[in-house]
């Protein structure tokens, strides 16, 4: 039960855009296309599961073992920049298609703060492995989920009156701040 | 020399204009001073890495940049984030993860690839300043707004008098977007006038 109020927590009352602001420049720059959106989405909520299994055991084993928790950033950084590499390396020569769908969003998973800031809110509430391995693929779907309603929502909105100061940026934040009001109703869901 | 700062801060704004470093411009501005030691901590970044960054660009090969400057900036992280907590623990706490979330703000990373990483230190040293105080700047002006509407105080100081009333949305994730939403709005028009 308690894993399952994580998931519900981390996609729905505490979504990792709407709520604690991660990952919001894919979130205003990419999301156009719906297709494009999910494809950015399911890339990352690969890349978060595996930086939560592995930063999990890092932080565990490594870190904390040693006692060297001032590494924190800059070796989070490192696994996640050289996870992305490899993701991508495996995916061109195992998965050709899939990579043939993904390869241009992939490189772009380093700069999302949205991984980083996943590790560090792993470490932050004290986790254990499974539940960080929960939370890491919960904050991936709540991400995509972001990402689909927004693409769904900017492309109805190209057809739009929109006043010459909100183009662009303007208009699309508003959005998300709706939305932002909009998931504030799922916040009775989770026990806090 | 000159141009170089002042582009950062009016022209191309971080925010405002390239409407980079969302996640902490959104996140940590419910109050003018959480927003301005953001900025500051963030443009201390931002100096140290391009100097550093900028001063060996001639070393670092160019397949391996971007983990070398990740590794830079990461390094210069840490050193904020403990001077924080020796020195401010209070504000250190208030940011919470973002701080070290500086790590992955698009406007540092941006910077040395587009500038530091081409150009000589005393440029670089420049753009990094201008930068910074431009990304202070908006932190500043959203940290106000939103602590102005939200208790009618700014910097702890009463400036609308009691009888206003509270309004939490103004600290909550919505008014966070609907308040920059409105902000870069406006700088767009004024800056479309001028």
């Amino acid at each position: 039960m308690e894993l399952f109020f994580i998931f519900v927590a981390i996609v729905l009352t505490q979504n990792f855009v709407l709520h604690y602001f991660l990952g919001i420049c894919p979130f205003l720059g990419v999301s156009d296309e719906m297709e494009a959106a999910f494809g950015m989405g399911i890339a990352t909520t690969f890349v978060m599961t595996l930086t939560a299994i592995i930063t999990w055991n890092i932080n565990n084993f490594i870190l904390e073992g040693f006692g060297v928790e001032f590494l924190e950033y800059v070796s989070f950084i490192l696994v996640i920049a050289s996870l992305v590499q490899l993701v991508e390396m495996f995916l061109k020569k195992y998965v050709p298609e899939l990579y043939q769908t993904l390869g241009i969003y992939l490189p772009l998973i380093t700069t999302n703060c949205a991984v980083m800031g996943l590790a560090l809110f792993m470490v932050l509430r004290d986790y254990n492995f499974v539940q960080s391995a929960i939370f890491g693929f919960g904050a991936g779907v709540g991400f995509t989920l972001a990402l689909i309603i927004m693409a769904g929502i900017r492309s109805e909105l190209m057809e739009d009156a929109i006043p010459e100061p909100f183009r662009g940026t303007g208009i699309t934040l508003l959005t998300a701040g709706l939305l932002a009001l909009a998931f504030m109703g799922f916040s009775g869901l989770v026990p806090v | 020399m000159l141009t170089d700062f002042i582009k950062g801060i009016w022209k191309e704004n971080p925010v405002f204009v390239q409407v980079l470093g969302m996640c902490p411009t959104l996140a940590v501005t419910t109050s003018l001073i959480n927003g301005l030691s953001m900025g500051l901590a963030t443009t201390f970044v931002l100096v140290a890495s391009g100097l550093a960054i900028s001063a060996l660009r001639k070393v670092i090969p160019d397949q391996v940049r971007i983990a070398s400057f990740m590794i830079i900036i990461a390094s210069f992280v840490t050193v904020v984030k403990l001077l924080f907590e020796a020195h401010i623990p209070t504000i250190s706490t208030q940011l919470g993860p973002y701080l070290p979330l500086i790590v992955t703000n698009c406007i540092i990373l941006g910077r040395q690839e587009a500038f530091a990483s081409k150009e000589p230190v005393s440029r670089s040293l420049m753009d990094a300043l201008g930068m910074g105080l431009g990304f202070a700047f908006a932190l500043v002006v959203l940290g106000s707004v939103r602590e102005l509407f939200y208790q009618g105080t700014i910097a702890d100081v009463e400036i609308l008098g009691s009888w206003y009333k509270s309004m939490i949305i103004m600290v909550q994730p919505a008014g966070a977007f609907i308040s920059l939403s409105i902000l870069v709005a406006l700088f767009k028009k004024i800056s479309s006038r001028g």
